[in-house]
């Protein structure tokens, strides 16, 4: 009696690792070119594909059930509304370019003992 | 294994099936779930430190640009190789389990500890490069004549997300360990393999939380 897993060809899990391996020189190789604000899109852009490869087919995505997929890409999406609305409030905000808060010294008011006589 | 079980009054040929399911696939989709939810909250877990990175870098663009020239790509290159490859063996691990090969579970447990181990020993050479320039997180950070100011910044994250991450790496290798007993003893078959098919699933999220980490820390412009 087989499980319904379903059992995939090494072969398969072979082609799959060697997507993986050429993404990755694909990556490192893109990343000699300078392409200005498109080399981050391009990193990113590759690595999202690798991960897609890993989710489905070493993951089992493709082949399981659908809540566990819809799990995932859930935990994906919130994490994705968490960086979108951090980076528009970051790039909203009238703050000075060169960094204030690399260049200022730490200028706290100085914070005063406990009070005598209590 | 299933003479024992058979004594059993109850789940007579299922040793491992719990009273509350029905049926070993019942039980294994469920616990599944769970699974998936729990990757889900490592997800958010590195998310915020992603978040984190992502706003400094966007507002210290070229302090995090010469930061990253102190990492040796090469090195990390290899990490990647190894690490994808981990996951490969990982993957024929739960292959063999699901087709009642015991022998290779063992040799692929082993494969997979392993190229854990050599991903842990490369980043040890990588830290302690990082330690003997100074080149450490917070105020620690000792490193002198950066032409731009404010590269700790980059190392907070560097150390911070690398870190967790090799923490993840070593509890994955204790996972490993803890099946390979198990795979001795003779635990998993194709009717019962839920331990090996998770930890599976959690080594490749560790392998793909890897996979943002070499291009966002290694390979920045």
């Amino acid at each position: 009696m087989e499980s319904n897993a379903h059992v995939s060809s090494v072969k398969s899990y072979g082609l799959v690792l060697g997507a993986l391996l050429t993404l990755t020189v694909v990556t490192v190789s893109a990343a000699s070119v300078d392409l200005g604000s498109f080399n981050v899109v391009i990193a990113l852009g590759i690595a999202t594909i690798k991960a897609s490869l890993v989710a489905l087919f070493f993951m089992h995505l493709r082949h399981g059930r659908p809540m566990n997929g819809i799990i995932f890409v859930s935990g994906v999406i919130f994490l994705g509304i968490f960086l979108m609305f951090c980076l528009i409030d970051a790039d909203t905000r009238d703050v000075p370019r060169p960094t204030r808060l690399i260049t200022a010294p730490a200028a706290a008011a100085p914070v005063p003992g406990p009070a005598a006589g209590h | 294994m299933s003479d024992s079980a058979a004594t059993l009054g109850h789940g007579a040929h299922e040793p491992f099936l719990q009273h509350h399911f029905e049926s070993p696939e019942q039980q294994a989709d469920a616990s599944r779930i769970g699974m998936w939810l729990f990757l889900v909250t490592e997800i958010l877990l590195f998310g915020g430190l992603f978040v984190g990175f992502a706003l400094m870098q966007s507002r210290h663009p070229e302090a995090f640009l010469h930061a990253h020239h102190h990492l040796d790509r090469t090195l990390g290159f290899i990490n990647t190789v190894v690490l994808l490859t981990s996951s490969f063996t990982m993957v024929l691990a739960v292959r063999s389990a699901q087709t009642n090969d015991r022998r290779r579970l063992i040799v692929f447990l082993l494969l997979t500890i392993v190229c854990a181990g050599i991903f842990l020993g490369i980043k040890c050479v990588e830290y302690s490069h990082k330690f003997h320039e100074g080149l450490l997180p917070g105020s620690f950070y000792s490193h002198r004549g950066d032409p731009v100011p404010g590269e700790f910044m980059f190392f907070s994250f560097y150390f911070m997300m690398t870190g967790l991450h090799g923490i993840h790496i070593l509890a994955g290798m204790g996972l490993m360990c803890w099946l390979l007993r198990r795979a001795v003893r003779g635990d998993f078959s194709s009717r019962y393999n839920t331990p090996v098919d998770f930890v599976g699933l959690y080594w490749h999220l560790v392998d793909v939380i890897w996979i943002y980490l070499f291009p966002l820390l290694y390979l920045i412009r």
